[in-house]
């Protein structure tokens, strides 16, 4: 399908459909309290006062704008186009999560909710909202599956520093999709005073245009960063995708720019053929869960299927339901790298820029390293580096039999 | 007139009240369920809902999500479930069977699919937890033409546009859920309940059932003072759990938990 007419702006629809997708799947007694949220959030993102706040904090308490940065070193060493990196691993909490948890708390507060609940998979989400929810006194409480809490056992310990209490979830496969499903019980049971911060674009309506917009902040910024440090606009944008937030963060202020190729990397986990692994768009089939329509990881009777990937933050069987239909829109390129690929990447952008960056973004960077193999030396490639790898050492380590 | 509408008017013939009993198809095992739907209709059951499996049961609490659980062990997939009502259907052709679970199986069968092979297994109503009237006019329609009723929950949180909409589109009951929580929760509060009873009965003819949250013989008898219809789900199913290693046992302790519900409700005037 081409697209002829400007993508910004048109979708979704009232009900939060982008084509086939999203949408609001989801039990009875949770329509009432997304359709309170979908009507504040109208209403806040045209207030005045709000929007100053949001700035305020975004500039003063998350650090932003993040600057881009020329790896010159790594892009002169592959030898094709030049790589620079949007560096949301400076934020504050380390990745690009905080800048849609600095929303949505404040939202939560406008609201008048004092508790906010979030689920994570490795853990950085739930720092984020750990983080925003001591700043403004809330209550807050976080579900991570318990196998995750095994594996991101520091970033437990700096919610519970930071005031959050960590409710293992120890359903399902015990991991990030059965932490959400935890997380939509414990609001459909305190609505009342519950505010549920979504980590990523996914869910029903309006959390996937909502977070969207909270991260388009990462593109618009790139937008005005680019062609003064630059000369012109990127050739390609790259991003990973698990659920898909930073990446829509980054392509979605470039989607009417035609002339800008955009890829979205999936984990390929032990390698697509195997079945191991956490690439929904490339491997998987639409279907519904966790309140929106999207494709997702599911066996044939429809159960939906555990993930593999090195990277917590990209073990998920869905995505959001944006990047379903940038897929079939064939606006934008979703591919897939193994583990082995982006650990290698991992270990080159830290070896050769002295920058450490999460496994998930090590994704996205494996991917720019072809892609940019494949282009001319005067050509860009714009990488959302969109977290950096501090959290991911004993991760490293161990898979390289070392014990920390 | 399809078979939960004349299994309602002929309870209402009779001045009583319908119990439904919820299970798990394939809980602990998959080859007792046929029986255990027997033994609950012989306990007193009128309807009967039968539970599909699904990985993210993101509605329910934890008994009933270890009840999937237990079924997923064994693979229970939608095509077994009605493999499941129609040998069921060879034994009782008048206790209804409504169906209760999650899109996403429907999903992958496809919609009409479904719904054909649904209607010749012998399933009269169907409950899909995750679609809102709002996304479902497709399914809707496929159901309808195959007399299948779709039945629609309303929530605490339901407003009355909300309340009047569901009522328009549910067929065979509406049910009230009536609790805010999962199933199985467990603060019933009968007061609220009636008022939201009255609300749901002021713009709709169709007979309102009650579940999440009846535990016991008393509160069956008392909500079957204000409902048409008692849903009992998460009392039954930790007894299953309780047996999961004895299924031999799980029909006359499920049995024994029917009756005294049927017993209580049967006492209220």
């Amino acid at each position: 399908m081409a697209i002829t007419e400007n993508i910004i702006g048109a979708l979704p629809d009232e009900r939060g459909h982008f084509g086939p997708y999203g949408g609001l799947f989801v039990p009875e007694a949770l329509m009432e309290p997304l359709e309170e949220l979908r009507v504040a959030y109208k209403h806040y993102m045209g207030d005045e006062n709000f929007l100053r706040e949001l700035d305020e904090d975004l500039a003063n308490y998350v650090g932003r704008p993040s600057p881009i940065y020329h790896a010159r070193r790594w892009s002169e060493q592959l030898g094709g186009a030049q790589i620079y990196l949007k560096r949301e691993d400076l934020n504050h909490t380390g990745a690009h999560k905080v800048n849609n948890t600095v929303g949505q708390a404040l939202l939560a507060r406008h609201m008048g909710k004092r508790r906010i609940i979030a689920e994570t998979g490795a853990g950085q989400h739930g720092v984020a909202s750990a983080t925003v929810a001591a700043r403004l006194g809330l209550e807050c409480v976080v579900y991570m599956g318990a196998v995750d809490i095994v594996r991101q056992e520091a970033n437990v310990y700096r919610m519970r520093l930071l005031g959050a209490e960590v409710r293992a979830v120890e359903s399902g496969s015990k991991t990030l999709k059965d932490a959400l499903n935890e997380a939509m019980r414990d609001w459909v049971t305190n609505v009342d005073n519950t505010f549920y911060i979504i980590g990523t674009v996914a869910g029903p309506h309006p959390y996937p245009a909502m977070v969207r917009d909270f991260q388009s902040i990462i593109g618009r910024e790139a937008r005005t960063q680019m062609p003064h440090q630059a000369g012109h606009q990127p050739d390609a944008l790259v991003a990973c995708v698990g659920g898909g937030s930073n990446a829509i963060g980054l392509f979605y202020p470039y989607l009417d720019d035609q002339g800008v190729a955009i890829y979205g990397v999936e984990a390929a986990g032990n390698g697509l053929e195997t079945g191991q692994h956490a690439a929904p768009l490339c491997a998987g089939k639409p279907g519904v869960l966790h309140g929106n329509r999207t494709y997702l990881m599911e066996d044939a009777d429809g159960q939906i299927i555990e993930t593999h990937s090195i990277s917590a933050g990209l073990d998920y069987p869905g995505v959001g339901p944006e990047h379903a239909w940038l897929k079939d829109s064939g606006r934008a390129n979703y591919v897939a790298v193994t583990d082995d690929q982006a650990l290698a990447a991992f270990h080159d952008l830290t070896r050769i820029e002295g920058i450490i960056p999460a496994l998930e973004s090590s994704h996205a960077l494996a991917y720019a390293s072809q892609l940019a193999t494949t282009m001319r030396p005067d050509q860009i490639i714009l990488v959302n580096l969109s977290g950096r790898g501090d959290k991911d050492m004993h991760t490293v380590a161990a898979r390289e039999g070392i014990r920390l | 007139m399809s078979l939960i509408s004349r299994r309602f008017a002929q309870l209402k013939a009779r001045g009583k009240k319908a119990l439904i009993p919820f299970i798990t198809a394939g809980d602990p095992i998959p080859e007792i369920t046929v029986d255990l739907m027997h033994d609950l209709v012989s306990a007193g059951a009128d309807l009967i809902e039968l539970g599909v499996p699904f990985s993210d049961p993101m509605a329910d609490g934890p008994v009933i999500q270890r009840a999937s659980e237990r079924a997923l062990e064994y693979h229970v997939s939608l095509r077994d479930v009605l493999e499941m009502v129609s040998l069921f259907r060879q034994l009782d052709a008048e206790t209804p069977v409504i169906l209760m679970g999650y899109l996403n199986p429907i999903e992958v069968m496809g919609y009409e699919h479904f719904a054909d092979q649904a209607a010749n297994a012998g399933v009269d109503g169907l409950l899909i937890v995750d679609i809102p009237p709002e996304e479902g006019e497709e399914l809707q329609r496929i159901f309808k033409a195959k007399s299948i009723d779709q039945v629609f929950l309303v929530a605490p949180t339901s407003t009355p546009d909300r309340i009047q909409r569901i009522c328009d589109v549910s067929g065979g009951f509406v049910y009230y859920v009536s609790v805010k929580g999962v199933t199985g929760a467990s603060h019933l509060d009968l007061k609220s309940v009636e008022h939201k009873l009255a609300e749901i009965r002021s713009r709709t003819d169709l007979p309102v059932g009650v579940g999440f949250g009846i535990k016991d013989a008393q509160t069956a008898a008392a909500v079957s003072r204000l409902a048409d219809a008692v849903v009992v789900g998460s009392a039954l199913v930790s007894r299953v759990e309780a047996l999961a290693d004895e299924p031999e046992k799980i029909g006359a302790s499920l049995r024994e938990v029917i009756s005294s519900m049927r017993q209580a409700m049967d006492k209220v005037d």
